[in-house]
């Protein structure tokens, strides 16, 4: 049933028996989750199955109960200084954007590397620029968050991720709160960036980019992973009663 | 005796200095309450439990006690120990006041800052005291402005209570004048203009400040 495609031996990150609750609630359930570098993985699964839980507790915004976090190899102890440099390599683009809303679209994207990585003002404004230029928002970059469509933060999120230079992004449902007609601009520029060879861990509900983009579908439910393979058999041949139910619902 | 209103304008300057000795108070018990109530803020948001207790200790009892009290306490009370004078001792109980005031008033807009910026802010590697200095705090001093101002008007305000202590600010200034010739009414408001005036002062500039804060805003 599992079917491992990746574009590199080099593990980037790798998630063993995680476990998760709120209160009673159980949200995770032993997951065992191992990314490749250049690999474009999609999770996908009803809401509540989990998805977004497992990507918080990757990076530490929530702590797992038990279970393992490696990034390249390298066990991640909870511990305040460990994090933080995990994290300069994880980038995270949230469901809400979180633009900061006191700077302007080039200040949130020059902060983390000139206050975190210490790096000079000059060369951070030109990364910036660069990074602007890509995701089609440069003359935006004086604009204070306000301005700007849903579409347009993502995708100033995306660039503030990118500035740190991360080896790995995750997204925790990029376009579910865009209009319908922004996502469009959101999936071109992450499309883009798999075709550059970004590592990739997307949780999302757009079917379409999940089957062109992705390497490896995994589904959760219920605080499992109840299947996972390549796009192409995981979306015509389903094997699990589950994943044929959510299918038929959503496409 | 009927009320003589010229003797407002005729005797405004000679009210200047006692002006003065107000305006001296209530920035410096501001300046106080500004820089400890934001200490106390972060110690009541502490998950240290007894920086959490001694600090929400403090906030409730300056709360629940009237100023007036604070400032004979600091004053009277505290002298078998410490003899202070009335100026040193009006600022000590005005400033310890304001600052459980302003503490909480900077917890409030702290909390009122959406939880998703400071995840975000870790989600670039920032500390978390990083994250709280370079992206809640600016947010969080900007919803706390028109809260900070409505304070710093009721600062004002209350260092009149000074004058039960012998500070010779406005209110000693009218009721010392208004005694002296039974012109009571006239002196008295003639303090309440100067203190009409400097609040209006601030509440313009606050007001302002907002405006100009707001720009960013949707």
């Amino acid at each position: 049933m599992v079917t491992v495609v990746k574009r590199s031996d080099k593990i980037m990150i790798r998630v063993t028996n995680i476990n998760k609750s709120f209160g009673d609630n159980k949200v995770l359930h032993d997951v065992n989750l191992t990314v490749y570098e250049g690999e474009v993985v999609v999770v996908i699964g009803p809401s509540g199955s989990g998805k977004s839980t497992l990507l918080r507790c990757i990076n530490f915004l929530e702590i797992n109960e038990s279970g393992q976090v490696y990034f390249e190899d390298k066990l991640i102890v909870h511990k305040e200084n460990v994090i933080n440099q995990m994290r300069q390599n994880v980038g995270m683009v949230f469901q809400h954007f979180y633009l900061f809303p006191h700077m302007t679209v080039l200040e949130n994207i020059i902060e983390g590397p000139i206050q975190v990585k210490g790096i000079k003002k000059k060369e951070a404004v030109a990364f910036a620029e660069e990074l602007l230029d890509k995701v089609g928002l440069l003359d935006k970059k004086d604009f204070y968050p306000a301005l700007l469509s849903g579409g347009q933060k993502q995708r100033v999120a995306i660039a503030r991720s990118l500035a740190m230079r991360p080896k790995l992004i995750m997204f925790d449902e990029p376009t579910s709160a865009l209009d319908p007609e922004l996502v469009g601009d959101v999936l071109s520029v992450m499309k883009n960036l798999a075709k550059e060879g970004m590592t990739m861990l997307v949780v999302t509900h757009e079917m379409g980019f999940a089957k062109e983009v992705a390497d490896r579908i995994i589904f959760m439910d219920e605080g499992k992973i109840v299947e996972e393979g390549k796009p192409d058999s995981f979306f015509l041949n389903p094997e699990n009663p589950r994943v044929k139910e959510f299918l038929s619902c959503i496409i | 005796m009927s009320y003589d209103l010229s003797i407002i304008f005729e005797k405004f300057p000679i009210f200047i200095p006692a002006a003065i000795e107000t305006l001296k108070i209530a920035a410096a018990a501001i300046l106080v309450g500004v820089i400890f109530g934001l200490i106390i803020a972060f110690g009541r948001l502490s998950k240290i439990k007894i920086i959490y207790y001694i600090s929400t200790l403090y906030v409730t009892i300056i709360r629940g006690t009237p100023i007036i009290l604070q400032l004979f306490i600091v004053y009277f009370g505290l002298a078998n120990i410490v003899r202070l004078d009335p100026y040193p001792s009006a600022i000590i109980a005005f400033g310890a006041h304001n600052a459980a005031y302003i503490a909480e008033i900077f917890r409030g807009s702290i909390l009122s800052i959406d939880k998703g910026q400071m995840e975000a802010a870790r989600s670039i590697g920032m500390s978390r005291f990083l994250a709280m200095r370079r992206v809640i705090l600016p947010q969080a001093f900007k919803r706390a402005v028109p809260n900070l101002g409505n304070q710093f008007i009721i600062a004002i305000k209350d260092s009149s209570l000074a004058s039960t202590i012998a500070v010779r600010e406005l209110l000693l200034k009218s009721q010392q004048l208004g005694s002296s010739n039974f012109r009571f009414m006239e002196y008295l408001l003639l303090a309440g203009i100067y203190y009409l005036i400097i609040t209006g002062v601030l509440s313009f500039f606050v007001n302002k400040l907002e405006r100009h804060l707001a720009v960013n805003e949707r």
